[in-house]
């Protein structure tokens, strides 16, 4: 899986018929540090993301795997929407980019001993996601 | 996915009795703002693209889930003709 940011959208009327009724988006892969790296490309989009988030998507054979039972011919989907990135700076703290996809939002350094942090999940998700083929509407809770 | 413009056609008489009634066709990748990118690829038509039209071409393992595809020997085919790219 790989970080990314949704810049834009594809549309296409003549599709392949397995292909029919997914979400096109134009997805710019990141780097750990959230920098653009890499070329674009057009991912199918099984999480309902919007311009301008901050994804993860899968590639190769496992990206048609996540709209099972359906197969479409996709090598690359967008699986799920990020809301913050904690990564070791290279001086032992962490750095946390909170909320990537609004704007301004400036990455925090904070002092780190090492340890991944035991929380338990949050008890409501900030997003839900429908499946391609249900209805896409995505309850987004604001940062 | 890649977005990639047609830019020629392969004729192959002797090839994998699967392959046959394909068309195949010679893309050209391109960025979305409609610049070449390095390399070429033969891809197999699903959709009926013509030349210089700008398509989706989907590579790898998936290329074998497109309808007309299944059990072919078949590793980039094009799956949609791109009527717009919008960047936000």
């Amino acid at each position: 899986m790989q970080l990314g940011r949704v810049v834009g959208c594809v549309w296409a009327t003549v599709k392949n018929a397995s292909l029919e009724g997914y979400r096109l988006l134009l997805v710019q892969p990141l780097g750990s540090d959230l920098r653009d790296s890499g070329k674009r490309l057009v991912c199918t989009d099984w999480t309902g993301a919007g311009a301008g988030e901050t994804i993860y998507w899968v590639r190769g054979r496992e990206a048609s795997v996540a709209f099972l039972p359906d197969q479409p011919p996709s090598d690359a989907t967008i699986v799920g929407i990020v809301d913050s990135v904690h990564r070791a700076a290279d001086d032992g703290s962490q750095i946390v980019h909170a909320c990537p996809c609004k704007p301004g939002n400036e990455p925090i350094t904070r002092p780190w001993d090492g340890k991944i942090p035991s929380e338990s999940p949050p008890a409501e998700p900030s997003h839900t996601y429908h499946r391609a083929g249900a209805s896409r509407r995505r309850k987004f809770k604001p940062c | 996915m890649i977005l990639a413009r047609v830019v020629g056609t392969v004729v192959a008489t002797r090839k994998d009795p699967r392959l046959e009634g394909k068309k195949l066709l010679v893309l050209k990748p391109v960025s979305p703002e409609g610049k070449d990118d390095a390399g070429y690829v033969v891809a197999v038509d699903t959709v009926g693209a013509g030349y210089r039209e700008r398509v989706i071409a989907v590579s790898g393992s998936s290329a074998r889930m497109a309808e007309g595809c299944k059990d072919t020997p078949v590793d980039t085919a094009i799956v949609g003709i791109v009527d717009d790219v919008r960047l936000d």
